[in-house]
């Protein structure tokens, strides 16, 4: 048992973990063992394959200072790297963003069985914004205009991307005063691959800023797009109460896992399951109906806008299977371990993938089309309850633990929220700082990594945030780990928040920390923020916010390119293990030190939850003295 | 006694023996850390190339009538007695070089003193403080091997490749 209470500090997983060990079936914890001690040119970022001249690796422990063989420096090597790891996340955000446009698109024309606007005011919101004239027009036919626009911040060649504009003035001017708006979302990472071929950008400056471009892409585009078009389609999120964790899983019904991104496909699967043809059938086979449960982003996507349950986060995909339970698990993109079909085999759990972008090889595969999406998840539902009957009962091992929480929180409904219905404003929460009953907001995101103990991260930093009273706002997997650790319930407030943050969250009835969407959702916690810079007394720019950003057990590329960006709208961005960027003295510098003056944000690297909170509270305090602020209510 | 022994087929020439053995050797025992100290620790390991691009990775083989302990000068190389290992007073080495000279494998290397006011010699001592060596621990296919003599002529008799070829002592 003890090695299984190394690696995860939910109770929950280390129970499964000792059944996994029972079972000789090996999880992402073993696979890491198995690999250590890791390569460490790679960890240091100083390896380049970009061309067949090489590999070259250089030697970080020469006296003589060692180039390519193209003669790259160990900076040049390090920033071309680290900036294809920024093109790598702004890809898969921006590419989930464009098929959300794409569905859109089908919904407009009226050529989906699924789709429609279900948040009109939202989308005329956004047809002012483009442009797109509302008067005297049918909702489609704007809905149709407004999709040829978002496409093109996709394919736009020169000049500047819209949703960029969104950033409060000053930033949008340092921007441009920097050259780094980006210009269209594909051109910029078509770019960063371009400039990191051999023989071409090889100052280490350049490089980097042009990946604080191809991030900008991504957050204050692909990602923004994606979520924005997400609320119309799919309808903007309201908080709503839920489970978490694996004991959501049932006995007695069809378990359903949707697990990866995308909404397009979830949030059909949500009508399919309720469907009563659904779960008469479901019934004729023996269930007592159909249970279904989501698992990383795609799960945040369906419970910020269903309640539907969580099953877990991203380094317990495999443990859901695990449980012997799982009838069907749906996987679209991202974040889906192909170790999955291995531990399938092991039970009758169906593995299916619905991404032409994603296969695997002996894995049952049913193409997601967004014109039939109704028929397909009505399909993948029937394969699941068709298995059902296929369970071996002693081969079931369901934890009985599960967490009540509260999501759906979003840049929108803070207004409501805070201000009230009737005065909507981001008033009370730009006062509440001001007056210090809060210190700052704190944005705690980011996946699950077995080099850091499971949830370990997320937790203690978010319970160290909030005890100094700063409200944390939460995506992806860091919001699952504290949905399980109930830190997403009002109550949590009088457990672990300060007394500030106590009185606000007491006041307003919400927890000390806001789950606010899946990780394209990020984009929500920029527009929240400029939002507190438009209500204003709290500085003109971003980074004149008491305000700081954590990934504290990062793994994705994604992740990269989403501290890019902060770093880039100027938010200091604290880290669980470090960037593959150490083995360059002078991109470690920029990244960590001289970015802070060039766009207002910086990195730091720190491996202790606790310590790296407290940075976060530094840097917040630091802020709250430069705007002159009234010091914290309750010391 | 346990030597490390090369299995010439498996090595792919990733140089992770001489980031291990140089981590090992420094001061934080941290890669991170290691990466930037003063002097920067040096590897006992190296990995050298052979005919068509092969590689293998070689350090002190710890020879049975050892030609750097005969040129020391300053009586700081000798070998013990118990383990036969091949062992270097750091703090008696008066940097001469001529051990560097007469190792005919040319494994021993030069560091700078943590004061930077000299250079000594410096060599393999098959991490005694570790049960396996870091270069052991840290290769990823299995060419190096930490085991007795005998072990590994048994596993080369076994094996059918003749470009097995045992890299030990003589």
């Amino acid at each position: 048992m003890d090695k299984t209470k190394e690696r995860s500090i939910d109770k929950t997983t280390q129970d499964m973990l000792q059944r996994a060990k029972e079972l000789n079936i090996p999880t992402a914890w073993d696979r890491l063992e198995s690999m250590l001690p890791q390569c460490g040119f790679g960890k240091l970022g100083i390896c380049c394959r970009n061309c067949e001249m090489g590999p070259c690796k250089i030697n970080p422990f020469s006296e003589k200072e060692q180039t390519g063989i193209c003669g790259a420096s160990v900076d040049t090597i390090v920033a071309r790297n680290f900036i294809r790891m920024i093109a790598g996340g702004a890809a898969a955000h921006s590419d989930h963003g464009r098929d959300i446009i794409h569905a859109f698109m089908l919904a407009a024309k009226g050529k989906t069985d699924a789709y429609g606007i279900k948040d009109e005011t939202k989308l005329k919101v956004l047809a002012r914004e483009y442009n797109v004239k509302i008067d005297g027009r049918e909702i489609n036919e704007i809905a149709e205009e407004l999709s040829e626009k978002f496409f093109l911040e996709f394919g736009r060649q020169h000049g500047e991307m819209k949703v960029p504009q969104r950033a409060p003035e000053k930033r949008l001017k340092l921007w441009r005063e920097l050259g780094i708006v980006p210009r269209g979302v594909d051109r910029e990472i078509v770019e960063t691959m371009h400039r990191t071929v051999m023989g071409v950008d090889n100052d280490y400056k350049n490089i980097l800023m042009h990946g604080f471009r191809t991030a900008l892409a991504d957050g204050w585009g692909g990602s923004m797009i994606a979520t924005d078009l997400s609320d119309v389609l799919f309808k903007s999120p309201e908080p709503i109460t839920a489970k978490s964790n694996l004991g959501v899983l049932s006995p007695d019904e069809v378990n359903i896992v949707v697990h990866g991104h995308e909404p397009t496909l979830s949030d059909v699967v949500v009508d399919a399951v309720r469907s009563p043809e659904m779960i008469e059938l479901a019934k004729k086979k023996g269930a007592k109906g159909i249970n279904l449960v989501g698992m990383c982003c795609t799960s945040s996507e369906i419970l910020m806008r269903h309640g539907i349950p969580v099953a877990g986060n991203f380094l317990q995909q495999e443990l859901a299977i695990l449980t012997g339970a799982v009838d069907l698990m749906m996987v679209d993109v991202q974040c889906i371990m192909p170790a999955l079909s291995g531990v399938a085999s092991a039970f009758h759990t169906k593995l299916v993938t619905t991404s032409p972008k994603n296969k695997a090889p002996g894995v049952t595969h049913v193409e997601f089309k967004a014109e039939k999406a109704y028929d397909i998840a009505k399909g993948i539902v029937k394969m699941a309850i068709e298995n059902f009957p296929n369970r071996n009962g002693n081969g079931i091992h369901i934890p009985d633990k599960s967490e009540d929480l509260v999501a759906g929180f979003t840049a929108e409904n803070i207004y409501n929220f805070l201000g009230g219905a009737y005065r909507a404003t981001y008033r009370p929460l730009n006062d509440a700082i001001i007056q210090g009953r809060i210190r700052g907001l704190a944005g705690v995101v980011g996946c699950n990594n077995p080099k850091i103990k499971h949830n370990y991260g997320h937790i203690e930093m978010a319970k160290e945030l909030i005890k100094n009273d700063v409200l944390v706002v939460v995506t992806g997997c860091s919001a699952i780990a504290d949905s399980e650790a109930g830190l997403l319930q009002p109550e949590a407030a009088v457990k672990y928040a300060g007394k500030g943050l106590r009185e606000i969250c007491e006041a307003v009835g919400i927890p000390p920390i806001l789950h606010v969407g899946s990780c394209v959702d990020n984009s929500r916690i920029l527009i929240a923020l400029t939002n507190v810079i438009r209500e204003g007394g709290l500085g003109e720019d971003l980074s004149d916010l008491p305000v700081a950003g954590a990934a504290p057990e990062w793994m994705s590329e994604k992740a990269v390119s989403i501290a890019s960006y902060f770093i880039a709208s100027g938010v200091l961005t604290v880290l669980g293990s470090p960037f593959q960027i150490l083995g360059s003295r002078k991109v470690t510098d920029f990244l960590c030190s001289e970015a802070e003056d060039i766009v207002g944000g910086k990195f730091v690297f720190e491996g202790d939850p606790v310590k790296a909170a407290r940075i976060m509270i530094d840097h917040i305090d630091k802020k709250r003295k430069a705007l002159k602020l009234k010091p914290l209510m309750y010391r | 006694m346990k030597r490390v022994f090369v299995n010439l087929d498996k090595c792919l020439g990733c140089n992770g023996c001489m980031i291990a053995c140089a981590v090992e050797q420094s001061s934080a025992g941290d890669l991170f850390k290691a990466i930037s100290e003063m002097p920067l620790p040096v590897s006992r390991i190296e990995v050298k190339t052979v005919d068509e691009g092969g590689s293998f990775p070689l350090q002190c083989r710890h020879c049975e009538e050892p030609y750097c302990i005969d040129a020391c000068i300053a009586g700081a190389i000798r070998k013990d007695p118990e383990t036969g290992l091949v062992l270097s007073d750091e703090e008696k080495c008066v940097g001469c070089w001529m051990c560097v000279m007469t190792c005919p494998f040319g494994v021993i290397r030069v560091s700078l003193l943590p004061d930077k006011k000299g250079k000594i010699a410096v060599k393999c001592d098959l991490c005694q403080d570790r049960k396996i060596p870091a270069c052991v621990e840290a290769c990823h296919t299995g060419a190096l091997l930490f085991c007795e003599v005998e072990q590994f002529i048994s596993l080369v008799s076994k094996s059918k490749g003749d470009r097995d070829v045992l890299l030990n002592s003589r």
